[in-house]
């Protein structure tokens, strides 16, 4: 368990100075994840408001069931994140390390959803190019890119927090984290919880809005 | 600081409940009222998100500032873009007709 003065960096005055900086840095990185992202929301935008028949009858081929499951899933792997770092604040290490565990575990699950679901839609023929799906208006494939790229994207960044956050949990089983030093579990989760609301604004985009209109 | 985790049941507790709404408005046929439904519900999900899950309500101001820099920026690329996009048909047509000989391709005509 380190104590307090080896858990400091010798750039800062103190914890709470080290700990809020790395807050700060993390945002700094989610706000350019969040133009990252934003760019292909913006994409979605101008074709969307270009085509609306053509992404809207594109958009009743995604299967709502596989999207609601996976949005059910990532809202509790937040919580239970979040519940990590509580528990790791009040330096109960263990604690952190199972919840850490049972993250990664809804990450994993979240993942073989959608794997599930890339499976019924390439069935589907719902892949863009010269043998996508017949009947549908051909602009319907500038939708199908888009999901293609966007969700593919976030199951990308899904990937790399399970990896993450297995590296974060193999550190508090280890004893590296304390009530005083927890700043990697702290700003991991951060990251986690962005990956959430990514697939927050995923899920009506998709599978929803276009459902009746 | 720590927050009590009867606060996180509870946020989570709100975030399913909005799930299970937006679920259920989109079985409605609400005809232009169902975007803007489903987008302010997740909306309010990623401020559940942001102030309670990533403890922004519980940060300094300048946490604050940095949060809302990203927003910032996409809002600034949303609006740019779209001031071109949805003004594109609004030219008069002599304008219209050189301009679809420009560098941009030509508005669709099923567009707004």
């Amino acid at each position: 368990m380190p104590n307090a003065s080896s858990a400091l960096a010798e750039q800062f005055d103190d914890l709470p100075q080290q700990q809020e900086s790395s807050v700060l840095g993390m945002w700094t990185f989610l706000a350019t994840e969040i133009l990252f992202f934003g760019g292909m929301f913006m994409s979605y935008i101008a074709y969307r408001s270009a085509y609306p028949q053509a992404f809207a009858e594109a958009s009743r081929h995604t299967i709502v069931l596989y999207g609601t499951i996976n949005t059910a899933i990532l809202l509790t792997s937040s919580l239970t994140v979040a519940l990590a770092v509580h528990a790791v604040q009040e330096g109960r290490s263990k604690a952190c390390f199972w919840l850490l565990v049972l993250t990664v575990l809804f990450g994993c699950c979240f993942l073989v959803v959608k794997g599930l679901e890339y499976h019924d839609d390439l069935n589907e023929q719902l892949w863009p190019g010269p043998h996508f799906k017949s009947g549908l208006p051909p602009q319907s494939q500038i939708f199908w890119f888009l999901y293609w790229a966007m969700t593919g994207l976030h199951a990308l960044h899904v990937t790399i927090g399970v990896g993450l956050l297995s590296v974060i949990a193999w550190m508090a089983q280890k004893g590296k984290f304390s009530a005083a030093y927890y700043n990697p579990v702290d700003v991991s989760a951060l990251y986690w919880h962005f990956v959430d609301i990514v697939w927050i604004f995923l899920y009506p985009l998709l599978y929803l809005i276009n459902r009746y209109s | 600081m720590i927050i009590p985790t009867k606060i996180y049941f509870r946020v989570w507790l709100a975030l399913l409940l909005l799930l299970v709404l937006t679920w259920g408005l989109a079985q409605v046929d609400m005809g232009r009222f169902n975007p803007i439904a489903a987008l302010t519900i997740a909306v309010l999900k990623m401020l559940l998100v942001i102030l309670f899950f990533m403890h922004v309500r519980y940060n300094k101001p300048i946490t604050w500032i940095f949060v809302a820099a990203g927003f910032v920026w996409l809002a600034i690329m949303i609006d740019l873009t779209l001031s071109d996009y949805l003004t594109r048909n609004a030219v008069p047509p002599t304008l219209h007709h050189t301009w679809q000989h420009g560098a941009w391709p030509a508005p669709s005509k099923e567009g707004p």
